[in-house]
């Protein structure tokens, strides 16, 4: 399988379950990388200094009209919705949606007209409902959806919803999708 | 298509108020277009633009939906420290201020920066012009009435901000209300003022249009920089949002960072 965009999105639990996905993606990694966290509005934020250290790829948060590259990973900055918009991000101060912003819906929506069935979404671990939409509207434009193992999760909630909904192409557990990662680089099969 | 659609529907717009949405950030304002067709259970964004140039009540509500009403108090709470501590000392070297709040919503950046100011003793003689296309907010931002609730999280940043008082003794609380002191805004002059339209109307020694241009495509950045360029005096400050860049724009060059971490740049050309 082939995608232009790697979208994830993640709440509760979020922190140990993204380190874990990071560190499988190769540096060779053949397309941007976009995660929302769900994070309180604070300007002095380690997080994403956190998620680097298991992580090949630089973790930058975008400045607004960045433009969406392979060869990073991109994390949703504190008290802003990221937005994909064509080449580049965008960003919003916009409502938060789900009591949220940075929103996962609003990732995931975005990434979808954007860029189509060209779009990876990988719904984590958490206790809000936020992403079934983005998962849905993912789907519709063709993308491929997958879901974190709610029996894996640390908060089911979040992977659950998804599920429910039935908007995930599949379920997998976190190393599972770590492996498929790692096997996207030139030293994977 | 649904770009089409939407830029079908942007034309209209502009045809019908002279309000100018075409060279918006798309996929914001798509985002909006979105949530207003499920508002106004429409099918599609044609059936949209139909009922919204029939019916009145459905245009001003598409409108109110396009304008960006997010704010608080000191948001940013390190940019306002920032402000005190590199700019007020700057703007203390001239006899007399003024200082322009682009996209100042329902006003409480315009509070801020008004308690600020009279923190530091310069509320007398600074004029802040505080501006934003939309009539409604602007009516808001006279008032200076913000949710009590609010003040809990606004003393907060008024605190990591700087801030030197009792953030209390700023307003009144009422009926679940705080309504801040008038005296604060005596010399602030609430305007409508329109950046994708309107021409520059002064000079000043300092802008502050922080998550405005954000919902700007890359020309009509451009073209806002200019504007905001031409209304800076020598030597004037420029403050934008924690995101936002003066890289890749035509004024780049024009521009001192004031400091490292926080978006306030010097205008030196």
């Amino acid at each position: 399988m082939r995608f232009d965009l790697v979208v994830i999105g993640a709440s509760r639990g979020g922190l140990a379950a993204c380190r874990t996905l990071l560190s499988g993606v190769p540096r060779d990694f053949p397309a941007p990388v976009v995660l929302v966290q769900h994070r309180l509005e604070d300007e002095d934020s380690p997080l994403a200094a956190l998620l680097q250290q298991d992580c090949a790829l630089p973790v930058v948060e975008p400045r607004d009209k960045e433009a969406l590259l392979p060869g990073k990973v991109f994390l949703a900055p504190p008290g802003y919705h990221l937005l994909v918009d064509g080449p580049c991000f965008a960003l919003s101060v916009d409502e938060p949606v789900h009591y949220s912003r940075p929103s996962i819906d609003v990732l995931f929506e975005s990434a979808a007209a954007s860029h189509g069935e060209a779009v990876l979404a990988l719904l984590l671990t958490g206790d809000s409902v936020d992403g079934t939409a983005g998962l849905a509207t993912v789907k519709q434009h063709g993308g491929f959806t997958v879901v974190q193992d709610p029996a894996t999760a640390e908060a089911p909630a979040m992977p659950e919803s998804g599920v429910a909904a039935g908007v995930a192409d599949q379920v997998l557990k976190l190393d599972e999708m770590a492996r498929t990662f790692r096997s996207w680089g030139s030293g994977g099969t | 298509m649904e770009t089409l659609a939407i830029s079908t529907l942007l034309e209209a717009i502009y045809d019908r108020t002279g309000l100018d949405f075409r060279e918006y950030a798309s996929a914001s304002l798509t985002r909006r277009i979105r949530m207003r067709m499920e508002a106004e259970q429409v099918g599609g964004v044609a059936a949209l633009q139909e009922r919204a140039l029939r019916d009145p009540d459905c245009l001003e509500r598409l409108l109110e939906s396009f304008s960006i009403t997010t704010t608080a108090m000191f948001r940013d709470p390190g940019f306002f420290r920032e402000f005190r501590a590199r700019v007020a000392p700057l703007l203390r070297t001239y006899p007399f201020r003024r200082i322009w709040q682009v996209g100042c919503s329902t006003g409480e950046e315009v509070f801020s920066m008004a308690i600020l100011l009279q923190e530091e003793g310069l509320q007398e003689r600074t004029r802040i012009y505080a501006t934003d296309f939309n009539k409604a907010v602007l009516e808001k931002a006279k008032a200076g009435i913000f949710p009590l609730a609010k003040m809990k999280a606004y003393t907060e940043n008024y605190l990591k901000a700087g801030g030197r008082g009792a953030f209390s003794d700023y307003y009144t609380a009422r009926y679940g209300a705080a309504r801040f002191d008038p005296a604060l805004v005596r010399n602030v002059l609430f305007a409508r003022h329109n950046l994708a339209t309107d021409a520059s109307f002064n000079d000043f020694h300092a802008i502050l249009c922080r998550n405005v241009m954000i919902y700007f495509n890359r020309e009509l950045q451009d073209r806002v920089h200019r504007l905001l360029h031409e209304s800076l005096i020598r030597l004037g400050v420029l403050g934008l949002g924690d995101k936002e860049s003066l890289a890749l724009t035509p004024h780049e060059s024009c521009y001192e960072p004031l400091n490292s971490h926080q978006k306030l740049f010097r205008r030196m050309r």
